[in-house]
């Protein structure tokens, strides 16, 4: 986990500091709401339908214990006790106040915790694979170039007043588990052919009105030049970014506008006058970062012990879930295991203060004190020896996070939707909801292999709908909710757009056509090994589209 | 549903002014008597456009106690004002899900 | 609108001329960039200060050939987020190297004081008198930032003490 100093604590507290003085000049009336609203957005406060709401970053989805007891005791303290968990790794109060929010972010800095940059025209927290550090296909742990562009745009002179917010994810394994291809800029760290590590940068991917998927403007950057190159693209963004319009003002549009080439030529003309001065990374700065981030000492065990093998063979209802939520860790003998937040009947990635007040002593007790937020809305535990899958297990199980469903129907992604957001068109937790009940069956999910559903109430696509196997989109017409429903969309090294199905349904119909969709796939398919997302891939969704409204 | 900042001020029915309060962002409606009410049966009820754009004005000048003002449609039954549209009903009862509940571990 | 130098309000010296106002041989005057531009090929050196006002949405390379005639540059905000100008600042200090005056004008608010100040202005035409009242506790609010570079505090010291 990360470790912080007494410079990064000292910043947090400035920060808390400086916004204390800011929600009273605005309760005085000093500050016109106008004039507040970019700085209390820059430091995560939102205003929704019922409340203000707090965001508060978790920087590349890494949380010590502490700082999750923290979070349930916020919950506590200030919200409604529970918190949700978001597709950018942060977690969100829903019910703060205005008024106690210096003293809960007071609370937060005592743990490095923070909402800076949560929200606001400018670089937002930088995501990264969940499974970083641990992942046996990586090359080596994001998270330190995480931590690097972290500190290099937090509070940047230059870029906190850009056209429009801007997203940042790392990945350095085979499998892209940040989604670095719908990101505005992506950063895949791999090893070149004479076995180099450096950076392909992708720029201009995004979701919303008008999604990309993002283009590569740099197939090699050494790592020295990350921050020079990063800070060139910024800087053209900022000085020829859209700003007349705010659904025209990413830099996803300016690189449509102006060509991947033109664009990139652009960043290359800003970046060879800066590369080689303040910028450049020296090594040693990478080695210093890094030192802030501790690995447990993993115990020399043997994969498979005898203690899991009973186990597995003895409880079948453990074994299941070994099958589902346990992946392999590059560590011999130890596990990386995903905690499910998506019970039948519950709002997606929501979990109270006693839930994380427990998850908090069970990563003490088995996961090296470090916790792990996924976009996909679930927790990890990421350093968990395989000897304490099963005891590890029966507590999970006590409290209720241990659905296996991991990566299934059921483990749907999806934004708060109307129930929560003043930009939403329909509901989605809803949808969601009901669709875990249709879907509730294990086996029946177990059967259908990996299935990606995800709901956004709104064009702003938060439930990152169009990268969904299959997407739910909220629409409204005259009043009512509607959903339009896209097929063959991934997220991943293969990122693609979902496509369209046909007509928008009305909310009482959803979870009927989602499980005609399913329906379509089992007869569609070539054989039960056949992912959902390979059928669609394979056959497109004509197909689907006739089985589905062929009754409507 | 289209979020309010996005709809041009035409009024049909009846219409109340609401906002959230500055200090807690709890959902508030411009009061018949003035100030803010969180009660959208002591709310002032406007019924043309020129009406709602006063009130409005009204409420917009009074943004040291509730921010993020627009006109919102009700409907008037039996002398009671309800919401009139799916996203007023949500402001004004809460999410339509029960909250995630402790489990008293 | 009181302008801010070295940490205090001061008087402005510069007297803002309309581009078809003859400029005078002596004092501090601010021109358009048009005008700026017109009268390049200008052989007379003024004896007074001449300085710019640079709009936000033309590229400072424009602007560089002319530099060296300039003893300020004053950048717009034409709302305080529109940031353009933070890069236009940086831009001029780092890249071209401008040493003189380096004006935020438009909406500058006393929450954009340190990201102004941090990005390379040294003089502050404030909305607001109340903001330019704090302009010194505004720029030491913090002890220092990731990017490199002189800590805040060290640099606002020795800007405030050059007053002295």
């Amino acid at each position: 986990m990360y470790v912080y100093d007494d410079f990064d604590r000292t910043l947090v507290a400035e920060r808390v500091a400086d916004f204390r003085d800011q929600v009273a000049r605005r309760l005085a009336g000093e500050l016109t709401e106008d004039e507040f609203k970019p700085l209390r957005l820059m430091n995560g406060v939102y205003l929704q339908l019922h409340a203000y709401m707090l965001r508060v970053a978790v920087p590349y989805g890494t949380l010590s214990s502490r700082q999750l007891r923290t979070l349930a005791r916020i919950g506590r303290r200030y919200d409604r006790h529970y918190g949700h968990f978001t597709t950018r790794q942060n977690l969100q109060f829903n019910w703060i106040k205005l008024s106690d929010l210096p003293d809960a972010m007071a609370e937060l800095a005592e743990a490095g915790l923070h909402g800076m940059q949560t929200s606001g025209n400018c670089v937002r927290n930088i995501t990264t694979d969940q499974w970083a550090g641990v992942a046996p296909d990586e090359i080596e742990d994001p998270r330190v170039w995480a931590e690097i562009l972290r500190r290099h745009s937090t509070l940047h002179p230059e870029f906190t007043f850009l056209p429009r917010k801007f997203k940042i994810a790392v990945t350095a394994a085979k499998r892209d588990r940040a989604a670095v291809r719908v990101h505005d800029i992506g950063l895949r760290l791999h090893k070149n052919a004479a076995g180099e590590a450096g950076f392909e940068v992708i720029v201009g991917g995004g979701l919303g009105r008008t999604p990309f998927i993002g283009k590569t403007i740099k197939p090699f950057l050494p790592k020295r030049d990350l921050l020079s190159y990063v800070e060139a693209i910024l800087r053209v963004y900022n000085q020829y970014g859209r700003r007349d319009n705010i659904y025209k003002a990413r830099i996803k549009i300016l690189v449509h506008e102006l060509g991947a080439e033109k664009f990139a030529s652009e960043v290359e003309a800003e970046w060879l006058t800066i590369k080689d001065g303040a910028l450049a990374i020296d090594p040693a700065l990478v080695t210093a970062i890094a030192s802030h981030f501790r690995y447990p000492r993993y115990a020399p065990l043997v994969d498979n012990p005898p203690e899991l093998a009973r186990a597995r063979g003895n409880d079948a209802a453990f074994d299941t879930w070994f099958r589902n939520a346990v992946a392999r860790h590059k560590a011999a003998g130890y596990a990386i295991v995903t905690l499910s937040l998506k019970p039948e009947g519950g709002p997606p990635g929501d979990a109270t203060s006693d839930q994380m007040d427990a998850v908090a002593d069970l990563a003490d007790r088995y996961s090296a004190g470090e916790i792990r937020v996924g976009h996909e809305q679930n927790l990890v535990l990421p350093h968990v020896a395989q000897r304490d899958l099963h005891a590890l297990w029966q507590a999970l199980d006590a409290i209720g996070v241990a659905t296996p469903n991991v990566g299934l129907v059921s483990d749907i992604i999806s934004c708060p939707g109307l129930d929560y957001c003043s930009l939403a068109n329909t509901r989605s937790i809803p949808v969601a909801q009901e669709l875990t009940r249709r879907f509730r069956d294990l086996a029946a999910q177990r059967e259908l292999g990996r299935l990606h559903i995800n709901i956004s109430g709104c064009i702003n696509a938060c439930g990152h709908h169009h990268v969904g196997h299959i997407g739910i989109l909220g629409v409204e017409k005259n009043g009512e909710e509607f959903y339009q429903i896209t097929l063959g969309g991934r997220a991943d090294e293969e990122a693609e757009l979902g496509a369209l199905v046909g007509p928008a349904v009305p909310y009482a119909e959803v979870a009927d056509m989602v499980e005609d969709v399913v329906a379509a796939y089992r007869e569609l398919r070539a054989g039960p090994q056949e992912l959902f997302i390979d059928t669609v891939k394979r056959i497109g969704v004509e197909p689907f589209k006739e089985r589905v409204y062929a009754a409507r | 549903m289209t979020a309010p900042s996005q709809q041009k001020l035409k009024i049909n029915g009846s219409a109340v002014v609401t906002a959230n309060r500055l200090g807690d962002g709890a959902v508030v409606y411009r009061a018949a008597v003035g100030g803010w009410t969180t009660r959208l049966d002591a709310a002032a009820i406007v019924g043309t456009a020129a009406e709602a754009s006063a009130l409005l004005t009204e409420a917009n000048a009074d943004e040291r106690q509730a921010v993020a003002a627009y006109v919102a449609p009700v409907a008037l039954s039996g002398g009671h004002i309800e919401p009139a549209n799916l996203r007023e009903r949500i402001r004004l009862a809460g999410p339509t899900f029960a909250l995630p509940a402790s489990f008293g571990i | 609108m009181p302008l801010v130098k070295r940490g205090r309000i001061v008087e402005d010296d510069y007297l803002r001329l309309v581009d078809d106002a003859a400029i005078p041989e002596d004092g501090a005057v601010l021109v358009s960039a048009k005008r700026l531009l017109a009268s390049a090929g200008d052989s007379a050196q003024r004896v007074g200060a001449t300085g710019v006002l640079w709009p936000n949405d033309r590229p400072i390379a424009e602007l560089a050939p002319h530099l060296d005639r300039l003893a300020m540059v004053a950048l717009g905000f034409p709302n305080f987020k529109d940031g353009r100008a933070y890069s236009q600042a940086r831009i001029l200090r780092e890249r071209y190297r401008f040493r003189g005056e380096l004006r935020a004008t438009g909406q500058i608010l006393r929450d954009q004081f340190l990201f102004l100040y941090r990005a390379g202005f040294d003089a502050f035409d404030v909305t607001k008198p109340a903001d330019a009242l704090v302009f010194a506790e505004a720029v030491s609010r913090y002890s220092g930032f990731y990017q490199p570079g002189e800590s805040v505090s060290t640099l606002a010291r020795r800007h405030m003490a050059a007053a002295e």
